[in-house]
């Protein structure tokens, strides 16, 4: 049981971790601010989130499941939340008064 | 072994956002660089927790998530204030 928790947990970290590295190379070469803040925001919550749930399913401690759900909760809602408002203050930037 | 891989391709991405961090055109590509790289650390600290066994370097990881965010919530309250 141990054993197949822990190769699913390597899996879905290694998953995780894709997700970030395309995050990277969206922010790095993507053309104009918005679409870089699109491959962010995406890649972000569902790519920290994948890496939180496999370094539970590797650990499998209850009491460190509870600091990964934390992690992975309080990223997802800031990187959702901030790509919202520095979208909207980036926008209103550009527009003439 | 493969942990220690997934710790250097996390740290790979945090350190990919450097350039866009400092050449980007506009502020909100700083800021989305600032915040690729809060991410990536706390990805990189969460595969070390799992990697080394240890579970303080989790809660090093919510540190770090709590105060990315903070720092975004200070660009977009600090731009408002002055415009």
């Amino acid at each position: 049981m141990s054993a197949v928790l822990y190769v699913i947990g390597l899996g879905l970290m290694t998953c995780g971790v894709v997700l970030l590295l395309i995050a990277a190379l969206g922010v790095w070469s993507l053309p104009s601010a918005v679409s870089r803040l699109h491959a962010l925001t995406k890649a972000d919550s569902a790519g920290l989130s994948l890496i939180a749930l496999g370094a539970a399913c590797v650990n499998g401690r209850l009491d460190a499941l509870l600091a990964l759900v934390l992690c992975a909760v309080l990223v997802a809602l800031s990187g959702a939340t901030m790509g919202h408002l520095i979208a909207r203050s980036h926008v209103s930037e550009d527009e003439p008064e | 072994m493969i942990l220690d891989l997934l710790a250097l391709g996390t740290l790979v991405a945090t350190l990919a956002a450097l350039p866009r961090l400092i050449l980007g055109p506009t502020a909100a590509d700083r800021i989305l660089a600032a915040q690729l790289a809060g991410t990536g650390t706390v990805a990189t600290l969460i595969v070390l927790g799992t990697g080394e066994d240890t579970r303080g370097l989790f809660d090093t990881a919510l540190v770090f998530a709590a105060l990315s965010a903070v720092t975004g919530l200070a660009f977009v309250a600090l731009r408002k204030a002055r415009s």
